[in-house]
């Protein structure tokens, strides 16, 4: 596999404003990199969820289920409820598992669902996560409820904190290279599984179940795997999402929050790695920007506010994402050209 | 006398009031190619789809290579050494002809997520090794030069030999094609039977149902009746083709 000197020199430059970005950003305002971490967080849990609906065809509503189980895992073992403070490196992976293993189980007796029924199932197993975190205050306070976790610890490394600004190096901007690494790694991670046998089964699965069986696929197991799998980036992005927030509660863990994940893994174009990270961040980013632009628009057009920003820009939104699955139904960079790249790639 | 691979005793299996199958019982020798006919709903294809694990059977045994076969689950099926191809063509349409064989060597790899996610040198040796065995399997079948094609943009013909290819795949003991030459024209089916003789000349045992009667007298070495779920004969060709219950129900009722 050989590197053309333009593909070398494509990579550095992307390095190079990966690296400059969030000093670009921070001069805008601290705001945007911590949007820019959300979207990470989000293209990780786009990325995650793609393994289900997009590689191996399964539809998954409740997918939230296990960013809030990873969330719940960090700050149950990191913050003074419990008085635990384990190291983030150690309940990262803890998070991935527990999450994991929620997927195994929600995944176990869905095995023989398909489409709409599989999508109830799973909406219905989100909340019920939902609502386990919101009641698990009593007789045992294990959860606290509604008002949820407080003062969790931030990520550290010995003395150095995620949290606090060193010279340059705000807390947000350490977070973000944080993300970065764990965003490459997950970005390697499923273009490899992608690219090997199992991914090549769920694929099969994915085209024609009864077909992928006959040709000796254990479809029980190969779909169980894709859910634990697919559920265990969600509880690692969970855990990050703790320790940047460091509050987690019910709230941000509601239906609304699959759907919109959902949203961006078929918008970018489901199964595509590139398209679904471009999904992400277009979902994360165009309620922000238009956050900051509806309003000085409408004051500059009409000299006063004619529409709440709220309303437009949710109006807005919607619109573009009608549009965007009327005129591209596969997404807007679908699988079939990626296939064709990667195959090209490997010879 | 030759060794025994197959053999089916008492095999039934009903679908609400039809009895699609009525104690069935038949016997596949290795190396030979045993024909299955019948008349348009006599059964053959449930037969193929409890061989395979696909339908649960309401009674009967499976014996393959000497030991009772599990047919409780098609995979197991697959990795016992049967393997199968579909009377309506299953592809998996949006993976290229090569990934579609590749898909087939699953059963007999290994490679788990840990290995997939390392690239370990014994993931990457097998990965390497399961695309060589899909191109030679696809140059055995005849399309090597369709290999980066998507399976669904391959002609008919082709994709018939596709999904033998990718049955081939498993390696199979057995191979059970459901009317390969369906919808095929005449030098698409001359080709087709040369590829099955020289299947059994490798050492496949093949067990064929086939509609053209041509193809199957001239090519098996037995064949069975199945007529309304029940056999109603089994021998070689020329004795079949004489027996006035297959005349009367299945080259009496048919065009042929
Ligand atoms: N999945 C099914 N559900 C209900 N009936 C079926 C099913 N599959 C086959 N049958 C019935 O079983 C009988 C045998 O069908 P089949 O095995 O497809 O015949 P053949 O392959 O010999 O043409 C037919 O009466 C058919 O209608
Ligand atoms: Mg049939």
């Amino acid at each position: 596999m050989g590197w053309s000197v333009k593909h070398k020199l494509g990579l550095v430059a992307v390095a190079v404003a990966l690296i400059a970005l969030p000093f670009v950003l921070a001069m805008a305002g601290t705001a945007w990199v911590r949007i820019t971490n959300f979207a990470v967080l989000f293209i990780l849990l786009s990325l995650g969820l793609n393994i289900v609906v997009g590689f191996a065809g399964l539809l998954d509503l409740g997918y939230v289920a296990f960013f809030a189980v990873g969330a719940y895992v960090y700050a149950l073992l990191a913050s003074p409820h419990f008085g635990l403070h384990l190291p983030f490196w150690v309940i990262l992976p803890i998070g991935a598992l527990v999450a994991g293993l929620a997927g195994a189980v929600l995944g176990a007796p869905t095995l023989r669902l398909r489409g709409d029924y599989l999508a109830i199932v799973t909406l219905g197993f989100g909340e019920i996560v939902r609502i386990f975190m919101n009641n698990l205050s009593a007789p045992l306070n294990i959860t606290n409820g509604p008002k949820g976790i407080n003062l969790i610890d931030p990520f550290r490394i010995g003395d150095f904190s995620f949290a606090t600004t060193a010279g340059a190096l705000s807390g947000p901007i350490k977070y973000y290279y944080f993300l970065l690494i764990v965003l490459l790694a997950v970005i390697v991670i499923n273009r490899r599984l992608q690219d090997s046998r199992i991914g090549r089964a769920w694929v099969a699965i994915r085209e024609d179940e009864v077909a992928a069986k006959a040709a000796g696929i254990d479809t029980r197991n190969i779909k169980l795997l894709a859910f634990a799998m697919g559920a265990s980036f969600g509880g690692i992005a969970g855990g990050m999402f703790a320790a940047i927030q460091g509050f987690v509660s019910p709230e941000s863990f509601i239906l609304n929050e699959s759907i919109m994940i959902l949203a961006m893994v078929v918008l970018g174009g489901m199964g595509n790695i590139w398209g679904v990270i471009a999904g992400a961040l277009l979902l994360s980013f165009m309620p922000e920007l238009l956050r900051y632009t509806v309003e000085p628009a409408q004051k500059a057009l009409f000299g006063r506010m004619l529409v709440d920003p709220e309303v437009l820009r949710m109006l807005i939104f919607g619109f573009a994402l009608v549009l965007t699955m009327r005129f591209r139904p596969a997404g807007l960079w679908p699988e079939t050209r990626h296939r064709r790249e990667l195959d090209a790639d490997r010879k | 006398m030759t060794n025994v691979l197959l053999e089916a005793r008492g095999i039934g299996k009903r679908f609400g009031g039809v009895l699609a199958l009525k104690d069935v019982s038949l016997t596949i020798r290795c190396g030979e190619i045993y024909g299955l006919i019948g008349p348009n709903g006599a059964g053959k294809t449930t037969l193929f789809n409890v061989f395979t694990g696909l339908y649960p059977r309401d009674g009967g045994e499976v014996e393959f290579a000497g030991k009772p076969l599990q047919l409780d689950s098609p995979h197991r099926v697959a990795a016992a050494g049967i393997a199968r191809t579909f009377q309506n063509i299953r592809l998996f349409g949006n993976m290229t002809a090569r990934e579609n064989v590749m898909v087939g060597r699953h059963v007999r790899t290994r490679a788990g997520v840990f290995g997939a996610i390392l690239r370990s040198r014994a993931e990457r040796e097998e990965e390497a090794a399961i695309r060589r065995r899909a191109d030679e399997l696809l140059h055995y079948v005849g399309i090597a030069d369709r290999a980066d094609d998507l399976a669904r943009n391959l002609a008919y013909g082709d994709q018939r030999r596709l999904e033998i290819a990718r049955a081939l795949a498993t390696e199979p003991q057995l191979l059970a094609l459901d009317e390969p030459a369906a919808g095929m024209n005449a030098t698409e089916t001359a080709a087709l039977r040369e590829l099955i003789e020289g299947l059994r000349r490798d050492g496949v045992t093949v067990l064929l149902i086939e509609h053209d009667v041509k193809l199957v007298m001239g090519l098996c070495n037995r064949v069975a009746v199945l007529d309304h779920g029940e056999k109603i004969a089994e021998d070689v060709p020329e004795v079949v083709r004489a027996n006035p219950k297959v005349i009367e129900a299945y080259l009496g009722t048919s065009a042929h």
